[in-house]
C-alpha cells in the first residue's frame, strides 16, 4: 500500500494540522517507510485471537460522584492565550 | 567524606540524617554543578533559588524521619509540577504553568525532597534521542556530541553528569530504560498500573509509567518505594501489596530461574553486545541463578505493534492542544484556522508524524486492520510472557541493540530510530516491570545495559536480581567532566 499526497491532505485535516506542499511530500514519504515496516504483522494469521483491551486485566473501579475542587476557576482559566472575565476567547464562530 | 556531588542517593540521606550535611549544604552543591553545566542541556527550567530557600527551610526544622530529607531533586519536564513551567519539550507547552501537582511528584516532595528544577526531553517523550525536544539536544556526559538517549534523556544525562542525585523518568517504550543504558546509570520502569499517570503529560495511556533513575540499585529501590502508591485520581492505578523495595533488597538470588529469549538475538547485533549478555549470563549464575533457555515467540512484531498503539493513543491524548484553554496559540482566520495553524506551528516534526500515524491507523474504514490488528498482537505479546513465566522468574537480555550513538546520526531515518527500542518496547507492550543495569563498556568506551524484566508487581524480585548482579559487574562509570570549563 501507498500513502498519496491526497490521503496526507485527509490525515493533516482530521489531525487538525495545516501541512504545506513541501512538508507534506516529506510525510508522505516517512509515512510510507512507517507503515512498510507496520505491514510485517500481516504475516500473522490473528482471526482467533481476542484483542487485548486492558494490559492489567483488572475491572475499573467506579468512584463516587462527588465535587472534590471548589472554587477553582481562576486557576481553569489562567493558562489560557485568552480570556474575557471567566470565558476563553476563540475567534468567531457564529456569523 | 567525598565530594556531595558524587555521594549516592544513599549515602546523602545518610549524611543528613546524621547530621554530617545539611540540606543546604546538598542543595547548594548540586546547583552549583548543575550550574557549570549547562553545555549539557539537561535542563529546561531551574528551580534554583526557590530550591534554596526550601533546603535552608528544611534545616531550621528538619524531619529527619522522612525518607528524603532535604534531598533535592530534579525531575523529567513532564510531570506537571504547581507552579513551575512544566513544557513536556514542546513549544506547544511553552508557556504552561500547572495549577497542580502530578501525584507521583507529590510523593516525592512530600518525603522531604525538594525540587531543583524540570530536565530536558524529547518532545512529548516521542523520541529516542532527545533530539525531538524544543529545547534543543541534550549532550551525554560520556562524550561531547553523543546522545542520551531519549526520551529521558535530560534526566539520564543529570544522573550521569551529578547535577541531581536522582531523577524520575517516564517510559512508554522504552524512554527510561535505553538512557540509562546509554548514559551508564540504573533506570526502573515499574509494572502498569504501579505509579500513579496522574498529572504526567499524557502520551500513550495504556503504556505509559513513570520511574526512577538512579547511580545504583539500591537508590533505585528507595525511589521506588516513594512513588509507587494506589491512586485513586488514575483510574488504572492498582491497588496491590507494595513492598518497602529498600529495606527488603538483598542479593540472595540463589535458585532464581533467569530465562534468557532466544529470539532477542537480532540480526546485525554487533558482537559486543552478544559478548555483553553473556557475561550477563555469567555473573547471574555467579550470584546463584540458574539461566534457561526460552522462547518468546511474537517478539519481532512488538515494535510494528507500538508502531500503531502508541501513536493512535497519542493522537487521541494531543487532541486536547488545541490553543484554546492553555498553551501556544497561532492567529486564524476562523475557529478552524486557528486550531490548524496552532497545531502546524506547536508541534514538532516527530510529534506531527505520530499524530498523522494514529489519525490514520483510527481512522474510518482502517481500525479493523491496523488497530485491532495491533491488539490482537498485542495479546499474543503479552500470552509469550505469561508463558515463559511458568518456567521463569525473570528473564535477562541486552537493553538496547546498540550504544549511544552521535547527535544527527539517525535524525533523518524514523525506522532506524525506531529499531533502538526493540528490547524495551516488548515490556511496556506487556506492561511488565523492567530494569536497566550499567554492565560494560563497548570498544569506544561507551556504556552497555542489562535488562532484567519481571512479573507484573515482582519489581523486588528484579531490583534484588539487579543488585546481586551489580556488585559483580562492579561497573565504573567513565565521567571525564569534559564540558565543565
Amino acid at each position: 500500500m501507498s500513502i498519496d499526497l491526497k490521503t496526507i491532505k485527509h490525515i493533516s485535516r482530521l489531525s487538525r494540522i495545516s501541512v504545506d506542499e513541501k512538508r507534506a511530500e516529506k510525510l508522505a514519504d516517512d509515512l510510507n517507510s512507517i507503515f512498510e515496516f507496520i505491514e510485517k504483522l500481516n504475516e500473522l494469521k490473528t482471526d482467533d485471537v481476542k484483542p487485548l483491551t486492558s494490559i492489567a486485566e483488572t475491572t475499573l473501579k467506579f468512584r463516587s460522584d462527588e465535587i472534590k475542587s471548589k472554587n477553582i476557576r481562576e486557576q481553569i482559566i489562567k493558562n489560557s492565550p485568552e480570556d474575557n472575565e471567566d470565558y476563553f476567547v476563540v475567534p468567531k464562530v457564529i456569523e | 567524606m567525598s565530594e556531595i556531588t558524587k555521594q549516592s542517593l544513599t549515602e546523602l540521606v545518610e549524611n543528613i540524617k546524621n547530621k554530617k550535611l545539611s540540606s543546604t549544604d546538598v542543595t547548594q552543591a548540586f546547583i552549583q554543578r548543575s550550574e557549570k553545566s549547562s553545555e549539557l542541556n539537561a535542563y529546561i527550567t531551574d528551580d534554583f533559588t526557590s530550591a534554596l530557600d526550601k533546603a535552608k527551610k528544611f534545616d531550621q526544622n528538619p524531619n529527619l524521619d522522612l525518607k528524603l530529607p532535604g534531598i533535592p531533586m530534579a525531575v523529567k519536564d513532564l510531570f506537571c509540577t504547581k507552579n513551575v513551567k512544566t513544557t513536556a519539550g514542546s513549544k506547544i507547552l511553552n508557556n504552561f504553568v500547572p495549577t497542580y501537582e502530578s501525584t507521583v511528584t507529590e510523593n516525592i516532595w512530600n518525603e522531604g525532597a525538594i525540587l531543583l528544577g524540570k530536565l530536558n526531553c524529547d518532545e512529548f517523550a516521542m523520541g529516542s534521542s532527545n533530539e525531538t525536544s524544543h529545547f534543543g539536544n541534550v549532550q551525554n556526559p560520556i562524550d561531547k556530541n553523543l546522545v542520551p538517549g531519549g526520551s529521558s534523556g535530560g534526566s539520564a544525562s543529570a544522573v550521569a553528569g551529578q547535577l541531581t542525585p536522582i531523577t524520575i523518568g517516564t517510559d512508554t517504550g522504552g524512554s527510561i530504560r535505553q538512557p540509562a543504558s546509554f548514559t551508564g546509570i540504573v533506570g526502573l520502569k515499574p509494572t502498569y498500573g504501579s505509579c500513579s499517570r496522574y498529572g504526567i503529560v499524557a502520551f500513550a495511556s495504556s503504556l505509559d509509567q513513570a520511574g526512577p533513575m538512579a547511580q545504583n540499585v539500591k537508590d533505585c529501590a528507595l525511589l521506588q518505594e516513594v512513588i509507587s502508591t494506589y491512586d485513586l485520581k488514575d483510574s488504572t492505578s492498582i491497588n496491590f501489596k507494595r513492598n518497602h523495595y529498600s529495606k527488603e533488597l538483598t542479593k540472595n538470588i540463589k535458585g532464581k530461574k533467569i530465562g534468557i529469549p532466544k529470539e532477542y538475538r537480532v540480526d546485525g547485533m554487533p558482537k559486543e553486545i552478544e559478548d555483553l549478555w553473556q557475561k550477563g549470563i555469567q555473573y547471574a549464575k555467579d550470584c546463584g541463578a540458574e539461566t534457561i533457555d526460552i522462547s518468546l515467540p511474537h517478539t519481532s512484531y512488538a515494535l510494528p505493534t507500538y508502531y500503531i498503539v502508541a501513536p493512535a493513543e497519542a493522537s487521541s491524548n494531543l487532541a486536547r492542544y488545541d490553543g484554546v484553554k492553555y498553551g501556544y496559540r497561532a492567529k486564524g482566520e476562523n475557529l478552524i484556522d486557528m486550531y490548524e495553524k496552532t497545531r502546524s506551528e506547536g508541534f514538532g516534526a516527530e510529534v506531527q508524524r505520530r499524530i498523522m500515524i494514529g489519525t490514520y491507523v483510527l481512522s474510518s474504514g482502517y481500525y479493523d486492520a491496523y488497530y485491532l490488528k495491533a491488539q490482537k498482537v498485542r495479546k499474543l505479546i503479552k500470552n509469550d510472557f505469561d508463558e515463559a513465566y511458568k518456567k521463569v522468574d525473570a528473564i535477562l537480555t541486552p537493553s538496547t541493540p546498540s550504544s549511544a550513538f552521535k547527535i544527527g546520526e539517525k535524525t533523518n531515518d524514523p525506522v532506524s530510530m525506531y529499531l533502538n527500542d526493540i528490547f524495551t518496547v516488548p515490556v511496556n507492550l506487556a506492561g511488565l516491570p523492567g530494569i536497566s543495569i550499567p554492565a560494560g563498556h563497548d570498544t569506544k568506551g561507551y556504556p552497555l545495559g542489562l535488562q532484567i524484566i519481571g512479573k507484573a508487581f515482582d519489581e523486588q524480585n528484579i531490583l534484588n536480581i539487579a543488585f546481586a548482579m551489580e556488585e559483580k559487574i562492579n561497573f565504573k562509570n567513565k565521567i571525564t567532566d569534559w564540558w565543565i570549563k
